[in-house]
């Protein structure tokens, strides 16, 4: 076994759950609310024993669990919610809307599932617009970690912060870690072109571009999504790869390059509901997330077949 | 008399100035249970609106406030000119309340549902800090009580035996599919106190408020 697949075998729900344990004792202004998902022994159980008042477990109640999350946030407590992203994004959305930032108080959201790693359990644990969801609600900043090792710098600064920030998880990860920013790393630099990785699907993008003279960037940071370093490497085609739904960023790199003539090529994961199960790499194949049929769509995007 | 002890009749003579526009008729019949929480029973002042030890009271059913801004002008949170201008252009008085914008409102209300869960987190949240005085008192309507988020509320408050929580319902009869004595038999089958008391009776109404168990969560039905 390689060390970078022994590295992969702590995921990023075991990374959360041990950085999140350790800043419950290292700031008494965290706190950590939760809907059963994740509450057992060998997860938040021992947290929630040596924190009695700052972690919250509501049951299976997750418009109760935003708006808790409010509540804590108005008494200056600094929360931290998780559950599957469904739930924790659409079920609740109205009160992650109203209960945080209409209020004036913002949480940081982590959430595990993405848009199918629990492919088995089909459609009603798929969360696929998620991020999508998230633009249409002020102030979010968004963090997409492709590897269990770049989840504790982004969840640590959050809860140092006051803003609202929303931490997708996934099973779906990268051999290797990168060093995580705000900014979008650029791995290596071409001339056909630009594409844009974000988390889990560089693996796969790396695997497309092989031989292709572009420009590949990573992005775990997508809201604000770096704008800048888009516009200076100064490419007027452009490919983003996305693990949730396809085109959520297309808005806004469109705004970012609205004064230059460019083409943006949007790849993701399909609306469709294909009431399917099987496994996530099958899902990848049917939404077009395969390193061949990445390559092939950049083919025809950048004329390169 | 200071404005702080101005009485119940100018708080109802304020509420009149809130009718600024006939799409939002004056309703007061939330005034009576404002003018006892404010009066008799909730620890805070103008001067303690920031206050840690501050009591809260969420106004959850945020429609029609007009007896509410009139309370809060009558008690000095806002100057009584506000409300000749309710949900004007630059008004800080909108036809539902905003937190970040009114003193001494403590949510922003108007979606009905979530001012008891937040009072929930608020009242973990005080208790975490070891602010152990301070109580929260939430204001919902007995239409409001239809929706399932409070359910979520009240069963979680009730099960862990969350002490610093009061709920009134303002029961104006406005429940679809409501029965008789059904708001209090819901919030005991969830492990609370309650007492019903007709809000124009105010000694009863004190009562209700501060005659509790004390070891559970307290719902007041104050019917009109």
């Amino acid at each position: 076994m390689s060390n970078s697949t022994m590295e992969a075998s702590v995921s990023m729900r075991e990374v959360f759950i041990a950085e999140t344990a350790r800043l419950l004792w290292d700031d008494p202004r965290s706190a950590l609310v939760l809907a059963a998902i994740s509450a057992g022994e060998g997860r938040f159980a021992d947290a929630a024993r040596d924190h009695p008042d700052r972690v919250v477990n509501v049951g299976i109640r997750e418009q109760l669990m935003v708006g808790v999350a409010g509540g804590l946030a108005l008494t200056g407590l600094r929360p931290i919610v998780h559950t599957y992203a469904p739930f924790l994004v659409e079920r609740a959305f109205e009160q992650v809307k109203l209960d945080l930032g209409h209020q004036g108080v913002g949480a940081v959201l982590v959430s595990v599932g993405a848009s199918y790693d629990w492919s088995e359990g089909g459609f009603t644990h798929f969360s696929p617009r998620d991020v999508a969801l998230f633009d249409t609600i002020e102030g979010w900043r968004v963090h997409v970690p492709g590897h269990a090792a770049e989840v504790a710098g982004p969840l640590t600064r959050a809860v140092a912060a006051d803003d609202s920030v929303y931490i997708r998880l996934s099973d779906r990860t990268n051999r290797e870690a990168r060093p995580v920013s705000d900014r979008l790393t650029v791995l290596r630099r071409g001339s056909a072109g630009l594409v844009i990785a974000v988390g889990p699907t560089l693996d796969p993008v790396l695997a497309a571009t092989e031989g292709l003279d572009v420009t590949v960037a990573y992005a775990t940071t997508v809201r604000p999504f770096d704008t800048e370093t888009l516009r200076e490497l100064g490419h007027d085609a452009v490919a983003i790869v996305e693990p949730y739904l396809a085109g959520t960023s297309s808005h806004v790199i469109g705004d970012a390059l609205a004064d230059r003539p460019h083409r943006l090529l949007s790849l993701g994961v399909g609306v469709d509901d294909l009431h399917r199960f099987g496994t996530p790499e099958d899902h990848d194949r049917w939404h077009g997330l395969t390193p061949d049929a990445i390559r092939a769509r950049l083919d025809v995007f950048l004329g390169t077949d | 008399m200071t404005a702080l002890t101005t009485g119940l009749a100018e708080a109802r003579r304020l509420a009149q100035r809130t009718v600024v526009d006939p799409r939002y008729p004056i309703s007061t019949y939330t005034l009576d249970v404002l003018w006892v929480l404010y009066d008799r029973v909730l620890s805070v002042s103008p001067e303690r609106v920031d206050d840690p030890e501050r009591d809260r009271f969420l106004l959850s059913k945020g429609h029609l406030p007009g007896a509410y801004y009139a309370l809060l002008a009558a008690r000095g949170f806002i100057p009584s000119e506000w409300l000749d201008s309710v949900a004007a252009t630059d008004s800080p008085l909108g036809a539902h309340p905003d937190r970040t914008r009114v003193p001494g409102v403590e949510i922003s209300s108007g979606s009905l549902g979530h001012g008891l869960p937040i009072g929930v987190g608020m009242a973990l949240g005080l208790r975490a800090q070891g602010l152990t005085v301070p109580r929260v008192y939430v204001l919902i309507g007995d239409g409001e009580l239809d929706e399932g988020s409070n359910h979520e509320a009240m069963e979680y408050a009730g099960a862990t035996g969350l002490d610093s929580l009061t709920v009134v319902v303002s029961d104006n009869g406005s429940a679809t599919h409501g029965r008789p004595g059904g708001i209090a038999s819901r919030f005991t089958a969830a492990g609370w106190s309650a007492v019903t008391a007709p809000a124009s009776d105010h000694v009863r109404l004190e009562a209700a408020f501060t005659d509790r168990p004390g070891d559970r969560p307290h719902v007041v039905v104050a019917t009109s």
